[in-house]
């Protein structure tokens, strides 16, 4: 194995500089040599134990020699054609992510409302170079390691765009999926704008079609929400053992604006999601919450900063863990309040379920504030299923294994009613059930093998 | 195979090591209503747990015998499915499992072990609405967490309700009265004479006499360090409620 995982790319980036750039717009070409230069500076990736990186080595995530598209070959398969969901209510407005390319469906450009954009962002950058210019990067130019390289090697990824005052209420929908024969590395952007007043609600979930091969995403995503604008951003995990998942997400916010956030991982290998979210402007306010249940070896990161930067904003984060096996999980979430953010009302709440005496959770709750006038509350627990309850159940006749599985997904239950939109509340909460209960049927003949289910 | 339903001989039972019941015996046959009595720490709820299969407790000896069956080698949920019912002392509140969901998970259970299909929507609420109606319990807790926010009545009521709904061949009532008012009291004791046949029996385990006013025993044990070391007629139960406990304490710790 590679000493130093980042050389690797530093040498791939020097040798086909040329070969990345004439591949990508002039949005992605002119971040990369701040990028590298950062990268220069930090000399490595994290590794377990630095700052930030208690419990994941993002340094092994990153050693594998994956293969990245730079030279943007088509993958060969047509991946939305072979997309059967029969999850209820699944949108019609859904775009296919193959790696890093983005693929409408048929159905997506008919029925996108006026006003509304979901396409490749290489392709929005090439003919609105004004408006994607005007946001990518802005939030991630001061990002750690992992998200320079993203900035370093990206070439393609997703624009979402909603114009001033419209309202998208039909769901969007992101599948990201990876189908390589080989180990492959997906280096995504996602780029967010909503205007004035508009609001929108977007599923994205997160798919391997293969489990013998390994893959790694590299996914930085940055959202504007313009004053008064609402976004509902829920993101799926259902990938394999073989997966791993290196993400970033930046928001900024503006006045009165809502951002609702919820991260789900049900299943994956290593996954590193970190989420920086700042309330810039009065009356903004953020709700992010997580779940993530574990089995197997598979690994789980949440890394969660949410800053007030201005009075009367809110912000909760409530993330919980369910670790069976030799799953392991890691929170840190941080809530900082600066000086000037008066009236500031943020709470940070962190449960864990161990479900066995190997599985490990390490949390870190964190609280700086900076001005007085705030109400502001944490709190982290880790504990087992209670006893009492499953004895309870069991003396009414329900065997031992439902029990657990009821009430494993009564402990998930607040988590899935942070998604307030009923279609994709019923189906968190449907594909939560299944992964609880081991199910393991997919859909029809499905390429997206959503559920890898529990052993 | 005699009429006996439940046949306790010799049993023993610890928690964390401590040997809380030493050597239990007790015959329980159909439609008859036994009433366990003692004072506080005597092993009351130590024995009904045993019996449900608390895994709290370790059986350290003896044997129950259930319609013929090993009691003590089934797990809590095949106890029920065979007809046991122990009705908690503390019923345990369960925070995001509806009580809907956690009656028809029970009732289906026992349908599956029965090898009979599971019910449907509509009978299933038909049955609900029909057991509710014995305790008077109100439709809206049906939605409601299992316990969570029910006053102690309306738990009690609960555990009658479920008892209702399960139907067993035994019913174990730890402590019903506790933290009942007079009224609540009288809702539960009725729903426990309307429940009783010839074919089933039921356990009432209790501290006090006055829940013997509503469910009258045809037989009254008392429980002492362990043992049951006097059995007699509904008449002991008043004879306790008017000397107390210390005669009985008196005369075995004599005998020792």
């Amino acid at each position: 194995m590679n000493s130093n995982s980042l050389t690797q790319y530093l040498d791939l980036y020097a040798h086909h500089r040329e070969a990345i750039d004439a591949r990508a717009p002039e949005a992605f070409n002119r971040l990369r040599p701040a990028a590298s230069e950062a990268l220069r500076r930090a000399a490595r990736l994290p590794r377990k134990g630095d700052e930030g990186y208690a419990r994941t080595d993002m340094a092994a995530m990153f050693a594998p020699d994956f293969g990245i598209n730079i030279m943007r070959v088509p993958a060969p398969v047509d991946v939305a054609a072979s997309l059967r969901c029969d999850v209820p209510n699944i949108s019609t407005l859904m775009g296919v992510v193959a790696g890093d390319e983005f693929r409408p469906t048929a159905t997506l450009q008919r029925n996108l409302p006026d006003g509304v954009r979901l396409m490749s962002l290489a392709e929005a950058a090439r003919r609105e170079p004004q408006l994607v210019e005007a946001y990518l990067g802005r939030l991630s130019a001061d990002g750690d390691a992992p998200v320079q390289l993203n900035t370093l090697l990206a070439q393609d990824g997703v624009l979402l765009h909603v114009a001033a005052g419209v309202q998208c209420d039909k769901p969007l929908q992101l599948i990201n999926i990876f189908n390589a024969g080989v180990p492959s590395m997906a280096v995504r952007r996602v780029l967010v704008v909503l205007e004035r007043g508009a609001s929108a609600s977007l599923l994205v979930c997160d798919h391997s079609q293969r489990s013998d091969v390994d893959y790694l995403a590299s996914e930085v995503t940055e959202i504007f929400l313009a004053p008064g604008a609402a976004l509902d951003y829920c993101h799926l995990e259902e990938s394999t053992p073989r997966t791993a998942r290196s993400a970033a997400l930046f928001a900024a916010l503006d006045a009165d604006s809502r951002l609702g956030l919820n991260g789900t991982t049900l299943t994956c290998g290593a996954t590193r999601n970190s989420y920086a979210i700042h309330l810039y402007a009065p009356g903004a306010e953020a709700r992010v919450a997580g779940m993530v249940i574990g089995s197997d070896a598979q690994h789980t990161d949440n890394d969660i900063l949410v800053c007030h930067h201005a009075p009367r904003c809110h912000s909760s984060q409530l993330f919980k863990y369910i670790l069976d096996d030799d799953a392991s999980g890691a929170f840190r979430g941080l809530i900082r309040v600066d000086h000037g953010a008066a009236f500031t009302g943020a709470y940070q709440t962190n449960r864990n379920l161990l479900a066995s005496t190997r599985a490990t959770m390490h949390t870190e709750p964190q609280l700086e504030i900076y001005c007085d006038e705030v109400k502001c509350g944490h709190g982290a627990t880790t504990g087992q299923l209670d006893p009492q309850a499953l004895f309870y159940m069991r003396t009414r006749g329900i065997p031992e294994a439902e029990a657990r599985m009821m009430l494993m997904q009564a402990f998930m239950a607040d988590v899935i009613d942070t998604v307030t939109l009923p279609t994709l509340h019923d189906r968190l909460r449907m594909l939560v059930e299944r992964r609880l209960s081991g199910d393991r049927r997919g859909c029809g003949d499905c390429a997206a093998a959503c559920t890898n289910s529990l052993q | 195979m005699d009429d006996i339903l439940l046949k306790v001989n010799d049993l023993h039972a610890a928690i964390d090591g401590k040997e809380i019941l030493k050597g239990i015996n007790l015959e329980i046959r159909p439609g008859e209503v036994h009433a366990i009595m003692g004072p506080n720490g005597s092993g009351k709820s130590t024995l009904s747990g045993v019996l449900a299969g608390d895994p709290r407790f370790t059986v350290t000896g003896g044997s129950a015998t259930f319609h013929g069956v090993d009691l003590l080698a089934l797990s809590p949920e095949d106890r029920s499915h065979e007809g046991l019912f122990l009705s908690f002392q503390y019923p345990v509140e369960i925070p995001g499992v509806s009580m809907v969901n956690f009656m028809r998970a029970a009732v289906n259970a026992k349908r599956a072990y029965l090898r009979e299909a599971p019910l449907s929507a509509s009978d299933f609420l038909k049955l609900m609405r029909q057991k509710r109606a014995i305790v008077e319990l109100d439709n809206k807790l049906a939605s409601r967490s299992v316990n969570e926010g029910f006053s102690g009545g309306e738990k009690k009521r609960n555990e009658i309700f479920q008892m209702a709904v399960l139907e067993p061949r035994l019913s174990i009532l730890d402590e019903t009265d506790s933290g009942l008012d007079i009224d609540a009291l009288r809702i539960v004791a009725g729903g426990v004479n309307k429940l009783k046949t010839s074919h089933n029996a039921t356990i009432v385990i209790t501290h006090y006499q006055r829940l013997l006013d509503y469910i009258r025993p045809d037989v009254v044990h008392i429980l002492y360090k362990g043992r049951i070391v006097y059995t007699g007629g509904p008449e002991l139960a008043l004879e306790l409620e008017e000397k107390g406990y210390d005669w009985i304490k008196q005369q075995v710790d004599n005998e020792q």
